[in-house]
């Protein structure tokens, strides 16, 4: 029999750290500050006491060369997490992850691997200012051999790091700072790993698909809710997995609602909402009754002040709108 | 001309002056105005297409004589009796 | 080249569907003449062009609905070659007959199996780019795939919002019933042709329900000794023919314009920027349809007509307005309006003004009531008119100024 428990996200993250390192002695911890400070977002406070300076280690702050360092621990057979503060500081280590870590197996031609797991920090909302507030997934997921997922749940955020260490190939983990403090169920499974190529449908509708990812399916839903009280039906759909992206769970529900809002956190230009959009346009084209809408970020350096961060963002105003332009309406 | 005859002669000309009318059911004993909302440049047109029908000069002062399918039957009896 | 457009035929109106170009492409054209027929809330609506000149590509096709400002053709000026494409747009229907169908486009959908959505508050307009695809179908992909497979020909589906056939609209079109649905009454209104009430009643509401929230009102009111006149109308009704009487409404329309005539402070529109009074007199005349619904098509140049003119002038309105077979100048024209119940209604009305119109004047039925004349209470046939005014335009001054006119010359139906 299972019992579930509310906790945070952050919380969610820190029980599945704790689980990796308790469950794989190959497993280890390094970044900055994540010994006794927790990491910048707290998510390892206290395991340093638990697991030790060997298995949690503070880095330098230098991320191209703990990155590096984390490529050459996954070849030498051991299981590394690395954190990475914020996806901006990870432009520093740019080089490791698509030179390095992404290639290995393919010019090895298959005899070695890269067992790597990254996460990082993403988003904006947290007046960080322009830069410590960018979502640069899609820069990620455009690199073939690395695999990037993006957890929006609290089951997700625990259950994507075990399915993430089991793959024996490079992993970034990208968690949307405004999510660390989110609330949520989570069952006490004992097998709590998921599903990592699958995207999930986060509430059924009828009249319009809201393909979304990360901080944007909770605006996203709120949307569907504004929506619902205005009779209009749409479905909510978390991508969960960036690269590879789930097409045949996005087409089956445009094909079924003919009406598309790609919802990205990203500046427009060269977004995975573009590249989302494109493949439904070549793969469900005949299915559409309106042109595939977007809403994403407005394409500034994200302002430092509360209402221009939140004027450039996507928030479900922007979202309601957009679906009733496909409903024409 | 039998009393049907002329009914169908006013059904007709009532119809061509108010071709929505088409269709509809005569209740030979109620107004124009009551039952096709026939107003007075319908009832004119109504008087001008019966006269062009019949050959009869109906003058304005008989109009209040000729306000149900019925009266306007009689009437056109009578006169084409008197003709 | 000049381009010919959806013209608003009304505050209310937003959009127009094209029934069927009466010109084809090539044919000269001259400043009034009808080009074309479109089908809006109140009816069939021909459309006269505003240029002399030769008719160039049209550029939407019968049963298109656009909205309204969408460029349905050109307008080409002398000397201006005709452009290649012309001869590959739609031939007009009834390019070789001098009436139009009476039919209603079969795209329509009869009112009554026309599908209202859900009740739901209007959402602001959406900042949806106008389909670029002029002079074609703009269907989605999914609507294509589905005319294709129930067999329906896009051409002959009425386009939805902002002009696009979606879904929907085809679903409308595969799934209504061949026929009207057996057993059960079918609505009295339904049976009938003409105007599509229940959108008619949808453009009345829109256009009274801005007039009530926008126009502050007033009205003044006078009752009208009316027996000299009808003396007047029944002699000369009794010395001709049936063919050739007139209605009191005549000389009545006459003696409103004629006096609106000298009050220009109720004759004219209020457009965004002030009150533009009108040179002429088009009086808008109030007529009532059959089964609910209304209409007030402009009668041009009411002032200037002889008796006997707007009697001829009305008899081609009212039976046209009833049709649904107006043209676009009777729907825009007019400058202010008459509202007339007739013999045997109530005694007195007071009107809402039809906005961008600044007066209305409504006529009670004339009655049979003890007068005072010269000192003596006589039975005298007397009509209370009522006249109301845009207060942002005029004072109820004004009102009594016009009521003691139109007094005046109501008395004078033979007056040059």
């Amino acid at each position: 029999m299972t019992t579930s428990r509310r906790i945070t996200y952050r919380e969610a993250v820190r029980q599945a750290l704790r689980e990796a390192l308790a469950s794989d002695e190959r497993v280890f911890l390094m970044g900055e500050d994540v010994g006794a400070y927790g990491g910048a977002y707290a998510c390892s406070l206290g395991l340093v006491d638990e697991f030790g300076t060997e298995r949690v280690r503070n880095t330098p702050l230098a991320e191209s060369g703990f990155t590096g360092a984390g490529i050459g621990a996954a070849l030498g057979g051991m299981r590394p997490i690395v954190e990475i503060m914020t996806v901006n500081f990870a432009l520093l280590a740019l080089d490791q992850i698509v030179n390095t870590a992404a290639t290995l197996r393919h010019m090895s031609g298959g005899q070695v691997s890269v067992p790597l797991v990254i996460r990082m920090a993403t988003g904006a909302g947290r007046q960080l200012a322009a830069q410590h507030s960018h979502s640069l997934e899609n820069w990620f997921a455009h690199v073939p051999g690395i695999r990037v997922v993006s957890p929006s749940t609290i089951p997700d955020a625990r259950g994507m790091l075990k399915s993430a260490l089991a793959d024996p190939d490079p992993v970034i983990i990208m968690e949307h700072a405004m999510l660390y403090n989110e609330e949520g169920e989570l069952e006490d499974a004992e097998d709590h790993a998921v599903d990592l190529d699958r995207a999930a449908v986060r509430r059924p509708g009828e009249q319009a698909t809201i393909v979304t990812y990360s901080a944007g399916v909770k605006k996203a839903l709120e949307a569907a809710g504004r929506l619902a009280d205005e009779g209009i039906s749409a479905e909510v759909i978390d991508l969960r997995s960036l690269r590879p992206l789930d097409d045949e769970t996005v087409m089956a529900s445009v094909r079924r609602t003919h009406r598309a809002v790609i919802v990205d956190e990203g500046w427009r230009t060269g977004s995975l909402a573009a590249e989302v959009a494109t493949r439904i346009h070549e793969q469900a084209f005949y299915d559409l009754d309106a042109p595939v809408e977007r809403v994403c970020t407005a394409e500034v350096p994200i302002p430092y002040p509360r209402h221009l961060e939140q004027a450039a963002l996507p928030q479900p105003e922007g979202i309601v709108a957009a679906v009733k332009r496909t409903l024409r309406r | 001309m039998t009393d049907e005859e002329l009914m169908r002669i006013v059904q007709e000309t009532l119809v061509s002056v108010a071709p929505d009318l088409e269709g509809e059911t005569f209740d030979p004993d109620a107004t124009f105005r009551d039952q096709f909302e026939i107003d007075s440049m319908d009832y004119l047109n109504f008087i001008v297409g019966l006269s062009k029908r019949t050959g009869l000069e109906i003058p304005e002062s008989a109009y209040p004589d000729l306000q149900t399918p019925a009266e306007v039957v009689r009437w056109l009896r009578g006169h084409r009796a008197e003709a | 080249m000049t381009p010919f457009t959806m013209p608003s035929l009304g505050a209310d109106m937003d959009a127009g569907t094209l029934v069927e170009w009466t010109r084809r492409p090539g044919d000269p054209v001259r400043r009034g003449d009808v080009v074309a027929v479109v089908e809006t809330q109140k009816g069939a609506i021909e459309i006269e062009v505003f240029h002399d000149g030769t008719l160039g590509r049209t550029l939407v096709a019968p049963g298109e609905k656009v909205p309204v400002g969408t460029v349905l053709a050109e307008i080409l000026g002398p000397g201006e070659p005709m452009p290649a494409e012309a001869s590959q747009s739609p031939a007009p229907a009834a390019a070789a007959e001098p009436g139009h169908a009476p039919e209603p486009p079969p795209a329509e959908a009869p009112p009554a199996t026309r599908v209202e959505p859900a009740a739901a508050p209007p959402a602001p307009a959406a900042p949806t780019p106008a389909p670029s695809a002029a002079g074609r179908v703009v269907a989605t992909p999914a609507a294509r795939r589905r005319a294709g497979e129930a067999g329906i020909d896009l051409a002959a589906v009425p386009p939805g919002p902002g002009g696009v056939i979606g879904l929907a609209e085809v679903e409308a079109v595969a799934g209504r019933p061949p026929s009207a649905p057996a057993g059960g009454e079918t609505p009295r209104e339904a049976r009938r042709g003409g105007p599509d009430l229940s959108g008619m009643r949808k453009a009345i509401a829109a256009a009274l329900a801005r007039s009530h929230r926008e126009i502050p009102p007033y009205w003044g009111s006078r009752t009208i000794d009316v027996t000299d006149l009808y003396a007047w109308l029944e002699r000369r009704n009794a010395e001709r023919p049936v063919a050739e009487r007139i209605l009191f409404a005549a000389p009545l329309i006459r003696a409103v314009a004629r006096a609106l005539k000298e009050s220009p402070g109720l004759n004219g529109h209020l457009a965004e920027d002030g009150f533009r009074p009108a040179e002429a007199v088009h009086l808008g005349i109030g007529t009532a349809l059959r089964g609910g619904g209304l209409v007030a098509p402009a009668l041009h140049d009411a002032d200037r007509l002889d008796v006997a003119g707007v009697m001829a002038a009305l008899s081609d309105l009212v039976p046209r307005a009833r049709a649904g077979r107006l043209r676009s100048s009777e729907m825009t024209d007019a400058t202010a309006t008459l509202s007339s119940l007739g013999e045997d209604t109530s005694d007195s009305l007071m009107p809402l003004i039809y906005p961008p119109q600044v007066a209305i004047v409504g006529c009670g039925g004339p009655v049979r009531r003890p007068w005072v004349v010269d000192g003596e209470i006589v039975v005298r046939r007397v009509m209370t008119v009522t006249v109301g005014g845009d207060h942002r335009v005029s004072d109820g001054r004004l009102a009594d100024r016009f009521l003691a006119r139109l007094e005046t010359v109501i008395k004078e139906p033979d007056a040059p």
